[in-house]
């Protein structure tokens, strides 16, 4: 018998007349790499973004291990166990590679502005141990060479690279991420895809929400997809690839 | 000379702290003369008006000046931007009013006369060298505290606030929170100088603690280098010596009276901001590297890399 992770309860989003989501529920287990899909305004990032506690929903419910979600403020996801990548890159661009990922430690960490400007034992041990963490993640994505680069100056593909290395720093139970194969070439979206598989076979869930099909067909557990807000489909990639409703959403057919 | 250095060193307190919440966690403020004020008031009114000794008087201004930023904070610092701003200098108006009206207390216009100096556990600094020592043994203190802060964690979460808060949201950190902790931290540095400011001067009026005031220590740490606690003492010393040098030789040239070196402030504001956005500090730390690379013989590649993207400097 498998975990539930996550558990989405007739979640909708409404924007004054418009229904951008539209009571969407699924459910998600831990170990699994589920992928939201669909068609350009079919309401993905809305669902993201209520998923992440960027948005409120109007009504339905989020519900992460046994506890509910909805209205928590974003940075508390972080220490229950919830990181998050952005379509649009968010990285520190001024700051280091390796101290972009040591801010992903945070949560583990007992520091604050009082503490720092005393330079306590307690500080610099939480910095030793968030240094060989952020290492370790890099280590992982395969950056570490560039741990001492300035992160703006990194190619398009390697700071997504780095935006998932800070992800998981902190060693989460659920990643989300938002587009992680937008804007990379076939080379770069492979590898990205390979370390999603690697770190599931660690123990990793991963939830995300994409439209490069042939990355999610090849990697995910488990599908859904969302059409003019509402979810069209749900199943495992090969039943998705014969669903004749998101055949037609996808290619603008008419339903049968 | 030496008051001029004494006072390099009250006006370092205050822009170090600013350069934490500006260069660092990019929140502006543009009334920090106003916690200044209050640092400077509380010590005047209470050593004067109530005979309280120098210590009880500079920590209870501390400690109102610290509470009143914390519960101003709450609200203003959830603005952005120019927002935040206009915020502050809202603050800085109502308290640069408030020690013009309450004449009661503040004796208003006129202003505070009859401060003493400062009494060290019964040793009166009466000589301007020792309370010279004095004041940048505290300015020693702060520049040591603000870089524990810099070089920490928290030195790194306030410049991911400042280049994305979204992104450092996602990773667990109350923006909020520390936002509101650098906020307070800097107003007590300025009610330090403040104090001191009374100590030193023996005289005190509002007009000190006008917007102007908070504008000029804004120059001081985009001139210096926001970026840089170091930026933040070169900036209050080149700005400090620089007006008293415009007060002394511009009327000899032109024919001008009042406070000619607001003007000399602004054109410096406008050059720097247009020549070196960085500051001077960073800005020289960044020509020195470059320098050094042309001298030795093997250029590494990423060092220039490094420096072209200028690294806070500390």
């Amino acid at each position: 018998m498998k975990t539930i992770i996550l558990q989405i309860n007739h979640l909708t989003k409404r924007f004054g007349g418009i229904v951008a989501v539209n009571d969407v529920s699924f459910t998600m287990n831990q170990g699994e790499i589920l992928a939201v899909i669909g068609p350009n305004g079919a309401g993905k990032t809305t669902l993201f973004n209520m998923i992440s506690s960027v948005l409120p929903s109007t009504s339905g419910e989020v519900w992460f291990l046994g506890e509910k979600l909805n209205g928590s403020p974003i940075h508390s996801l972080a220490s229950i166990g919830i990181t998050r990548t952005f379509q649009n890159l968010q990285i520190f661009d001024n700051m280091t590679v390796l101290e972009n990922v040591m801010l992903g430690v945070h949560p583990q960490m007992k520091t604050n502005v009082f503490l720092a400007a005393l330079r306590t034992k307690a500080v610099n041990k939480d910095d030793e141990m968030a240094k060989q963490l952020a290492e370790e993640a890099l280590e992982k994505v395969g950056i570490l060479d560039q741990a001492d680069q300035i992160a703006g100056n990194l190619p398009y593909g390697l700071q997504k690279l780095l935006e998932i290395a800070r992800a998981i720093v902190s060693k989460p139970k659920l990643v989300l991420l938002d587009e992680p194969m937008a804007g990379l070439n076939d080379g770069e979206a492979a590898k990205v895809a390979d370390i999603l598989l690697d770190m599931k076979q660690e123990g990793y869930s991963f939830l995300f929400v994409e439209h490069d099909m042939n990355t999610v067909m090849k990697i995910a557990d488990k599908i859904v997809v969302i059409d003019f807000g509402n979810k069209i489909a749900e199943g495992t990639p090969d039943e998705i690839k014969k669903n004749q409703k998101v055949i037609a959403a996808y290619l603008g057919e008419e339903v049968l | 000379m030496l008051s001029l250095f004494i006072l390099i060193g009250i006006y370092s307190m205050v822009t170090i702290g600013l350069s934490l919440l500006m260069g660092y966690a990019g929140q502006i403020s543009l009334g920090h003369a106003a916690f200044f004020g209050l640092g400077a008031y509380f010590t005047g009114v209470l050593t004067t008006s109530y005979q309280m000794s120098s210590w009880i008087a500079l920590i209870v201004g501390v400690l109102v000046t610290g509470l009143l930023a914390f519960v101003i904070g709450i609200p203003i610092l959830k603005l952005k931007e120019h927002f935040l701003a206009f915020a502050t200098i809202g603050v800085n108006v109502i308290v640069f009013i408030l020690l013009l009206g309450l004449t009661d207390i503040t004796k208003g216009a006129a202003g505070l006369s009859g401060i003493p100096k400062l009494n060290l556990f019964g040793f009166v600094l009466q000589q301007e060298l020792s309370f010279y020592y004095f004041i940048w043994g505290i300015v020693v203190l702060i520049v040591i505290v603000s870089l524990n802060i810099v070089h920490s964690h928290v030195g790194r979460v306030l410049r991911g606030i400042h280049d994305s808060e979204i992104a450092t949201k996602s990773l667990g950190i109350n923006v909020a929170k520390f936002k509101l902790h650098i906020f307070v931290l800097s107003a007590i540095f300025a009610a330090v100088a403040g104090s001191m400011y009374a100590h030193f001067m023996n005289f005190i009026t509002p007009s000190t603690f006008h917007i102007l005031v908070s504008i000029q220590f804004l120059v001081m740490v985009v001139v210096g280098g926001s970026q840089s606690i170091w930026g933040a003492i070169a900036g209050a010393f080149l700005m400090t010596m620089l007006g008293e040098w415009v007060k002394d030789y511009l009327p000899l040239l032109f024919d001008v009276s009042g406070e000619v070196e607001i003007i000399v402030y602004g054109l410096v504001l406008i050059l720097v901001v247009m020549f070196m956005p960085k500051g001077l500090i960073p800005t020289g730390a960044n020509l020195y590297e470059r320098v050094k690379d042309k001298v030795r013989p093997v250029t590494r590649k990423e060092d220039v890399v490094v420096n072209e993207n200028n690294h806070p400097a500390d």
